[in-house]
C-alpha cells in the first residue's frame, strides 16, 4: 500500500484537526449551534463536518483509482472521456399510437438529441394486445403502443436505423421488441452489424422493483438470457441487456442498495451465461447498465465511480475477464422521476438539472432528464425540449466535461465513494449466501430491504427530518402554478380504438398457415428448452401479434403472481 | 334488536378500521402503495394491501369479502379516470357505494374534479403527506361507521 501522504504532513494535519474539532469548532458551536444534530446522505451515510487527508490516508492511488480508461475504471471508462466524445443524449419517448411516438422523435432528433429512447405503454410492457381486455383505457397512455411489427415499422418513418440506436425499455416481451426492430430495420436494408441499441430486458429487477413482470423468475431469466446468446452472435452492436438500478431506487431503496443489488443482479446473469457455455469475454463487453440520479448530489456522483470500480473488479478477479471491455461498467444514467413534486412543478426544471449534473460528473455515457410535468402525465414537447436543453447546457456551457472526474481527489468524494463500496459489498456478501440473486429474490430479500427504506425516508419526510422545498418546506397553499403547467393533450379514446382496429386488421389480413406454424414452432422450441430468438423472429415476420406470442409463451412457461408484501 | 345482533354490532364497532389498498389498472408502480399500507398499518388501521394488477370487479370483491371501511386506490399509469369510473360503476352495481373511495397517484389537477363527480371522497397528488392521508381516511371510515350507527 502506498500512501499519497508522507507521515510527517499527516501527523500535523492530525495535530491541527484535534485542535480544529476540540477548540476551534465548540467556540463556534456555542455561539451558533449547527443546524441538524447529524446529517446523512439518503443512504443514511452519516457526512462528517470536514473530509482532511486523514480519511483517506491509506489510499494507494493506483489502486483505487489510477487512470480513466485503465483498471479499476474509477475515474472513467474511456480514456479521454468528454473530451473526445459527449454523452449521448437520449430521452425516454413515447405516447399515443406509433404515429405520435414518430412525430416525437423527429421532434427532439430536430432539436439535437443524439440517441432514442422507446417508453411502452403499460400493455405492451405486459406483452398484451390493445384489444385484451386487461388493456381497457391503458392504450398509448404512459408510452406507445407497439403490437405488431408494423407499428414498429410506423415509429421509424424518416428514421435512419443504421444511423441511429434505440433503447427500448422493455422486458419480459423484449425477445418481441427486439424482433420487431430487426425485421423492420433488415425491410428497409440495414445490415445486422449496423442495428444499435438496448434492450433493457432485466428480468431480475421486475420482481425486486418495476413489476412488468409475466413469466416467473426462472423462466423470465432464461428468456433474458437467450435474447443475450442470439444478439451476441447476430447483432453484435446491441446492448442486449441494460441491467438497471434505476427502478430498484423508484421503488424506494438506498444509493447503496440500488449499487448493491444491481450488481447482484449483475453477477447473476454473467453466472447464467458461463452456465450456458459462453465465454465470459465473448459477452461481458455488451453488458451495460442504467442508474437512477438522486438528488443528494455527492452520494450520486460516488455511487457512479464506485460502481465502477466493482463491476471491473468482478469481472476481472470472480469471472476472470481478460478483455478490457469486459471490465467496463457501460452506463445510462436517468434523472430521478421520483424527486419530482407536484407541488410547485417548475421548480423539478432544477432538480433535474442538479442531477443530471451528478450524472455527468459520475461519467455516465448516456443520460435521459426528466421534464418538469411528468407527476402529471408523460410529458408535453415544450417540457421535453427544457430537458434536453438542460443537458445541452451542463454539456456546452459549464466547463464540467472539459476534465475527466473533476470530483476525483476530494477527500469527502474519494471517502464517500469508498464508503458506499464498503455498504455494497456487505450486502452483496448477504446476497452470495443465500445462493445469489435469483435466490435472494424468490427468499423477497432486496423487496423487504427497499419497503423498509421507502417507509423510512417517507416517515423521515412527515417529520420534516427530511425537507422537500415546497412539500414540507416553503409551502405554497395556492395551486396557481399548477393549473399553469401546459400537459401533454391527446385524445386517448382515439388512439385507443386506432390501436385496436389495426391489430384486427393485421390479424384478418395475414397468412393464417404461416402465422400458425410459426407460433407451433415457437411453442415448440420453448417447451424444448431452445433458444426462442429464432422462432420469435419468424413469429415477428409472420405477423404475429405481440400478445399472441406472449400468450404462446405464458402456456410454456406459466404466469408468475407475487405475494403482496409490503 | 336481540341481544346477539347488538353483541355482534358492538365488537364490529370496537373493531379497528380497516382499509383496502389497491393498486387499480396494470401499472406496476407500487412504492406508494406499500408506504401507505405500512403507515396506515402502524397508525393503527387494518390493512389488506391487494398487490398490483387489479380489475374493478377483483377490487370491488375484495372490499365487500373483507368488510373494509375505505378503499385506497393506487394508480400512476394515468388511466385512472377509467378505471376508477368502472370501479364507481361496480360499488353502486353491487350495493357497495357506501364504502368511501380515495385515489392517490400522478393525477393531473383537472382530473380531480371529475374523480369527485364519480364519488371519489379525496384525491392525493405525488408529495401528500402520510399524515394527511392518513387522517383522511380515519375521518372517513368513522363517517361510514357512524352512518352505520355503529360507532359511539
Amino acid at each position: 500500500m502506498s500512501s499519497l501522504f508522507n507521515d510527517d504532513s499527516l501527523k500535523r494535519i492530525a495535530e491541527a484537526y484535534e485542535k480544529y474539532e476540540k477548540e476551534l469548532v465548540p467556540e463556534w458551536l456555542r455561539k451558533l449551534p449547527e443546524r441538524m444534530e447529524e446529517f446523512n446522505t439518503l443512504s443514511w451515510i452519516p457526512v462528517k463536518r470536514i473530509y482532511t487527508p486523514l480519511d483517506i490516508k491509506d489510499h494507494d492511488y493506483m489502486e483505487k483509482l489510477g487512470f480513466p480508461g485503465e483498471y479499476p475504471f474509477t475515474r472513467g471508462i474511456h480514456a479521454t472521456m468528454y473530451r473526445a466524445r459527449l454523452w449521448t443524449m437520449r430521452m425516454f419517448s413515447g405516447f399515443g399510437g406509433p404515429e405520435e411516438t414518430n412525430q416525437r422523435l423527429l421532434f427532439l432528433i430536430k432539436h439535437g438529441e443524439t440517441g432514442l429512447s422507446l417508453a411502452f405503454d403499460y400493455p405492451t410492457l405486459i406483452g398484451i394486445d390493445p384489444d385484451d381486455p386487461m388493456a381497457e383505457g391503458e392504450v398509448g397512455i404512459v408510452g406507445v403502443s407497439v403490437p405488431t411489427i408494423v407499428d414498429m415499422d410506423i415509429i421509424f418513418r424518416n428514421i435512419d436505423m443504421s444511423a441511429v440506436t434505440t433503447n427500448m425499455t422493455i422486458n419480459p416481451p423484449a425477445p418481441v421488441l427486439l424482433s420487431f426492430y430487426v425485421a423492420v430495420a433488415e425491410s428497409k436494408g440495414v445490415p445486422r452489424h449496423k442495428i444499435g441499441g438496448t434492450t433493457q430486458n432485466d428480468p431480475l429487477k421486475e420482481f425486486i422493483a418495476q413489476k412488468s413482470y409475466v413469466f416467473p423468475p426462472e423462466p423470465a431469466v432464461k428468456v433474458a438470457m437467450d435474447l443475450i446468446e442470439w444478439s451476441i452472435r447476430n447483432i453484435p452492436k446491441w446492448n442486449p441487456i441494460s441491467i438497471s438500478g434505476y427502478h430498484i431506487r423508484e421503488a424506494g431503496s438506498t444509493a447503496v442498495q440500488e449499487l448493491a443489488f444491481t450488481i447482484a443482479d449483475g453477477i447473476e446473469y454473467v453466472r447464467q451465461l458461463t452456465a450456458r457455455g459462453l465465454d465470459v469475454d465473448e459477452f461481458a463487453p455488451r453488458l451495460s447498465f442504467f442508474w437512477d440520479s438522486h438528488i443528494n448530489f455527492f452520494e450520486e456522483i460516488a455511487k457512479f465511480r464506485a460502481a465502477r470500480r466493482m463491476w471491473a473488479k468482478i469481472m476481472r478477479d470472480w469471472f476472470g475477464a481478460k478483455k478490457k471491455r469486459s471490465l467496463w461498467m457501460r452506463f445510462h444514467t436517468q434523472t430521478a422521476g421520483v424527486s419530482l413534486m407536484a407541488q410547485q412543478p417548475w421548480i423539478n426544471i432544477v432538480r433535474t438539472a442538479i442531477e443530471a449534473l451528478a450524472a455527468v460528473l459520475g461519467g455516465t455515457q448516456s443520460l435521459h432528464t426528466n421534464s418538469f410535468d411528468e407527476p402529471f402525465r408523460v410529458p408535453s414537447e415544450f417540457a421535453a425540449k427544457i430537458a434536453l436543453r438542460t443537458q445541452q447546457i451542463i454539456a456546452y456551457e459549464t466547463g464540467v466535461v472539459d476534465t475527466i472526474d473533476p470530483c476525483g481527489g476530494s477527500y469527502f468524494v474519494e471517502w464517500l465513494t469508498d464508503e458506499i463500496e464498503e455498504r455494497a459489498w456487505r450486502y452483496i456478501d448477504r446476497i452470495e449466501r443465500m445462493g445469489g440473486m435469483l435466490e435472494a429474490v424468490k427468499k423477497g430479500f432486496p423487496q423487504r430491504e427497499i419497503a423498509e427504506a421507502s417507509y423510512r425516508f417517507q416517515q423521515e419526510v412527515d417529520a420534516g427530518k427530511r425537507v422537500i422545498v415546497g412539500v414540507n418546506m416553503f409551502v405554497e397553499e395556492e395551486e396557481e402554478d399548477i393549473r399553469k403547467v401546459p400537459l401533454l393533450e391527446f385524445d386517448q379514446e382515439e388512439i385507443e380504438e386506432r390501436q385496436k382496429q389495426r391489430v384486427k386488421r393485421i390479424r384478418s389480413e395475414r397468412d393464417r398457415a404461416k402465422w400458425n406454424t410459426a407460433l407451433e414452432n415457437l411453442k415448440r422450441a420453448a417447451s424444448r428448452g431452445e433458444n426462442i430468438m429464432p422462432y420469435v423472429l419468424e413469429a415477428v415476420k409472420a405477423k404475429a401479434t405481440i400478445g399472441e406470442i406472449m400468450g404462446a409463451l405464458k402456456e410454456v412457461y406459466g404466469v408468475y403472481v407475487e405475494p403482496p408484501i409490503y | 334488536m336481540s341481544s346477539l345482533q347488538s353483541i355482534r354490532e358492538e365488537i364490529k364497532a370496537k373493531r379497528p378500521f380497516k382499509v383496502l389498498v389497491a393498486k387499480l389498472g396494470i401499472d406496476g408502480h407500487d412504492r406508494g402503495a406499500k408506504v401507505i399500507a405500512r403507515a396506515l398499518k402502524d397508525a393503527g388501521f387494518e390493512v389488506v394491501y391487494t398487490g398490483i394488477r387489479q380489475t374493478p370487479e377483483q377490487v370491488v370483491m375484495s372490499a365487500i369479502q373483507e368488510d373494509v371501511d375505505v378503499i385506497g386506490i393506487s394508480i400512476l399509469s394515468g388511466a385512472h379516470i377509467h378505471h376508477v369510473k368502472k370501479l364507481m360503476e361496480k360499488l353502486k352495481e353491487i350495493g357497495a357505494d357506501d364504502i368511501p373511495v380515495v385515489v392517490g397517484g400522478t393525477i393531473p389537477l383537472v382530473d380531480i374534479e371529475p374523480l369527485k363527480k364519480m364519488g371519489v371522497r379525496e384525491v392525493f397528488l405525488p408529495g401528500s403527506s402520510l399524515k394527511t392521508i392518513i387522517e383522511a381516511v380515519r375521518r372517513l371510515a368513522a363517517e361510514k361507521r357512524e352512518k352505520e350507527g355503529l360507532f359511539t
